[in-house]
């Protein structure tokens, strides 16, 4: 009986299907948890006020609750005399400047109250993180305008005005002056180029002068139009109440976004989620990455799995071609693709070594003394960047094109071949309006495999590009607006980053899961795209049915 | 065996006289021909010509070489690594296997259609086009006007001209054999070699296709691989019983279907083996 039902391939399927299920709880169960642990971070969550007796004095904490754990009361100190568990919270009290931390252990021991008042302020700030606290007044230089009640209305307004105003400063930093900069820079390395050729005459001179007269005038003119900004966001400030009773003054340039957490109905918190949310994706990061957005990072991976996929897709087809195609099918070409196969398999750093050792010391050295001697000795392309990022991945992710285009290649029907060979064309006409096209569907299968890959690796790119903080975006408005030499930021290096090599652990560890299921929706999106392509590819070029 | 029956019933006058009266030239002369696939040799001494605008069919049992004979024409067997020819055909006083013959030119002269339908993943239009934007015929009113005629020709046009920019893999296959054969005849070329063309059609397209290589004759010179002996008494001029990579008898249809010279050409026919 036994023995039948074993023989009955019963207990196979449940084995198959056993393994499918834990596959799926796994896959889901990791995207879950850092969907939930990164993305809860953006929620407005209340503000307790905490209020402690002891003998001598009462305090009070204003503070977000992170986590409770209950731990046993003889292993903390100043408890151990009690018996049995006690509970104790992590809570996030901001004001990092006043307080000199922004998380802190409180225990129910003493606790006299635990209250959510209305009027608490939560100010996301440029520098030193949170605050919490009360509005008190709102300032306009020394005068009063708002206070108490009518003061939170009034800042809101005001805050308004500064963050347009802020806006307004950035563009022109980065947008307009950057462009002066920028020109300024290669004037001066054009003229350093004339001079290393011999052929800086009086006219030239005068004319670089003349140029740079106009840019640096219109610099100056940028410059005042800043300062008028910065007395203008200078303007206003606000007083507001600590927790531990001082009053301290803020001045509202220094405010990114004010919310009363505890007034706020479902509606507002799902309003202020999605605006958090928008502003982590499309904003620059600030205070060593543990605060604002990731955008450059986001701009970073996926320009550089671009410029990947335009450099590996005709490398390793042209490879596969010939290979396939042209070579003498014998024991040479087994050995390559043996060692192609086994290329695949070479650690990621290693290639992060080569690409560090040829493509940056040897080649980008090579080319800077070719065509960027005016630079020298600061390095253009002698040093890592996107180019030499982009490069590197190819070269890790070619054998996966090649193996994969081979594949489509050999299934390509033989009658298809004979029959365009057979109208009076060569081999290589046949080859590029027949067989790629139809084995365009595996080529994209290839390079779909080779962007689930590279998109991933952060190994060897820690050694060929990428930095914890990129001034500017490889892409921006000056000429030649690609910039292939610039380092770049990319989310899985800042997820390392703000892990594990933050100041600041604690306010950083959501931003961990946040960045990461960014990235897990990064590469997923990479991949859709490619895949509905390789869709629209295979209906395309279905092959026959015989 | 099953042609026992069919033979004795061919109708005599499925045979073309038309054409027999005269001798017509011969427009290639195989001669001596040798093939072999590595050791193994396919085609042993076979010499026979192909005369102008005539059917030749060639018949034989499965394996006998026929397919193989007619992939030397367009030297088509030149993909495969192993083969090795000797002796010579002889198109325009050229022998065709010689180092100078270009053989992408040679193919255009002599245009094939294969067992099964091969259209490529594209429009119908152009799949027809292929040919010709290899020649550089790009102008969409050239390829236009040829295309229509090639399609005429191949009795495919009423039915594919309102959807001629629709992928020809949606044809059924009679229709896909027809488009094939319009491909092959687009750029016209003078002789066509036809394997087995009928071979994966049901019996109303195979007729279809019939029809069509009569009335292809009086414009090319047709060289056709057939399983089916009724077929070959249907459509073709002269007729070559190929066994073991021999060419054991090579004449005229009507004589070789009613008075065959070879014990072995008989039985095969009569269906004593094969």
């Amino acid at each position: 009986m036994n023995r039948q039902w074993f023989k009955s391939g019963v207990p196979w399927i449940w084995i198959n299907a056993g393994a499918i299920a834990i596959a799926i709880v796994a896959v889901v169960g990791l995207l879950g948890l850092i969907m939930i642990r990164g993305m809860s971070h953006f929620w407005p969550a209340e503000v307790s006020e905490f209020k402690f007796q002891n003998k001598t004095q009462s305090t009070t904490i204003i503070a977000e609750i992170i986590e409770t754990e209950s731990i046993p009361a003889q292993t903390v100190p100043g408890f151990d005399h009690l018996t049995g568990n006690i509970t104790r919270h992590l809570v996030k009290t901001g004001n990092r400047d006043i307080l000199g931390g922004d998380f802190k252990w409180i225990y129910d021991q003493g606790m006299k109250s635990h209250e959510f008042p209305a009027e608490i302020m939560v100010l996301e700030r440029v520098e030193w993180g949170n605050f919490y606290g009360y509005l008190k007044a709102v300032y306009e230089k020394d005068k009063l305008i708002a206070s108490n009640e009518k003061a939170w209305p009034e800042f809101k307004q005001r805050l308004n005005r500064a963050v347009h105003l802020r806006e307004k400063i950035l563009d022109l930093e980065q947008g307009d002056i950057g462009a002066i900069n920028y020109q300024l820079e290669r004037l001066r390395l054009k003229q350093k180029r004339l001079q290393l050729d011999n052929k800086l005459d009086e006219a030239r001179q005068t004319e670089i002068s003349q140029q740079r007269e106009v840019l640096k005038r219109q610099y100056q003119v940028l410059v005042q139009q800043t300062k008028t900004l910065y007395q203008d966001i200078n303007r206003d400030s606000i007083r507001a109440i600590v927790m531990d009773g001082r009053e301290i003054t803020v001045p509202l340039e220094k405010i990114i976004k004010a919310w009363q957490p505890n007034k706020m109905n479902v509606i507002d918190k799902f309003g202020f989620y999605f605006t958090s949310l928008l502003s982590f994706i499309l904003e620059d990061p600030r205070e060593a990455n543990t605060e604002g957005g990731i955008f450059p990072a986001i701009f970073g991976t996926v320009m550089m799995v671009l410029l990947m996929s335009i450099v590996v897709t005709p490398f390793g087809v042209i490879a596969a071609v010939y290979i396939r195609e042209y070579a003498k099918q014998g024991i040479v070409i087994r050995i390559i693709r043996i060692a192609v196969n086994n290329l695949a398999g070479v650690p990621s750093i290693v290639y992060g070594v080569f690409g560090l050792g040829f493509f940056v010391y040897f080649m980008g050295a090579g080319i800077d003394q070719l065509f960027y001697p005016e630079a020298l000795p600061a390095p253009t392309f002698g040093t890592p960047g996107l180019l030499w990022s982009s490069l590197t991945l190819a070269l890790l992710t070619l054998p996966v094109v090649i193996v994969a285009t081979e594949e489509g290649l050999s299934r390509i029907p033989r009658s298809l071949r004979e029959g365009s060979l057979a109208l009076g064309a060569t081999k290589i006409e046949t080859l590029w309006r027949v067989v790629l096209p139809m084995a365009s569907p595996a080529i994209m299968t290839g390079l779909i495999l080779a962007v689930a890959r590279a998109a991933g690796e952060v190994a060897p790119l820690m050694l060929v590009g990428v930095v914890k903080l990129a001034p500017s975006l490889p892409l921006d408005g000056n000429l030649p607006f690609l910039h292939l030499d610039r380092k770049f930021m990319h989310l899985g290096f800042h997820i390392y980053d703000v892990g594990f090599q933050s100041p600041n652990v604690e306010a950083a560890r959501p931003l961990v899961y946040a960045t990461a299921f960014l990235l897990v929706i990064v590469i997923v999106t990479l991949n859709l795209s490619a895949i509905n392509l390789r869709n629209k590819l295979r209906e395309k070029y279905r092959a026959l049915d015989n | 065996m099953k042609q026992t029956q069919t033979v004795k019933t061919i109708d005599p006058s499925l045979f073309k006289s038309s054409n027999n009266n005269q001798p017509n030239e011969s427009i290639m002369d195989v001669n001596h021909l040798n093939l072999y696939y590595g050791d193994a040799q396919a085609l042993k001494d076979v010499s026979f010509s192909v005369k102008k605008n005539q059917v030749t069919a060639f018949i034989g049992p499965s394996g006998c070489g026929k397919s193989t004979l007619l992939r030397c024409f367009n030297r088509m067997n030149d993909l495969i690594e192993s083969v090795k020819i000797e002796g010579e055909i002889v198109l325009d006083k050229k022998n065709i296997f010689d180092n100078e013959i270009d053989v992408t030119s040679l193919r255009r002269r002599i245009g094939m259609v294969f067992q099964k339908p091969n259209p490529f993943p594209m429009s119908i239009f152009e799949n027809v086009a292929y040919g010709l934007r290899l020649q550089g015929i790009n102008k969409r009113r050239v390829l236009e006007e040829k295309i229509e005629w090639a399609l005429k020709g191949a009795g495919l046009w009423k039915e594919v001209k309102d959807r001629l920019d629709g992928s020809a893999l949606g044809l059924s296959g009679g229709q896909q054999q027809r488009l094939v054969i319009a491909r092959a005849i687009a750029i016209e070329p003078e002789i066509l070699l036809l394997d087995e063309p009928a071979s994966a059609l049901d019996p109303i397209s195979t007729l279809k296709v019939e029809e069509l290589i009569y009335e292809l004759k009086s414009r090319y010179t047709i060289l056709i691989v057939t399983h089916n002996m009724q077929q070959a008494a249907r459509v073709s001029d002269e007729t070559a019983f190929m066994y073991m990579g021999e060419l054991i008898e090579f004449g005229r249809t009507d004589l070789i279907f009613t008075n065959p010279e070879k014990k072995q050409t008989e039985d095969y026919i009569t269906g004593r083996y094969g």
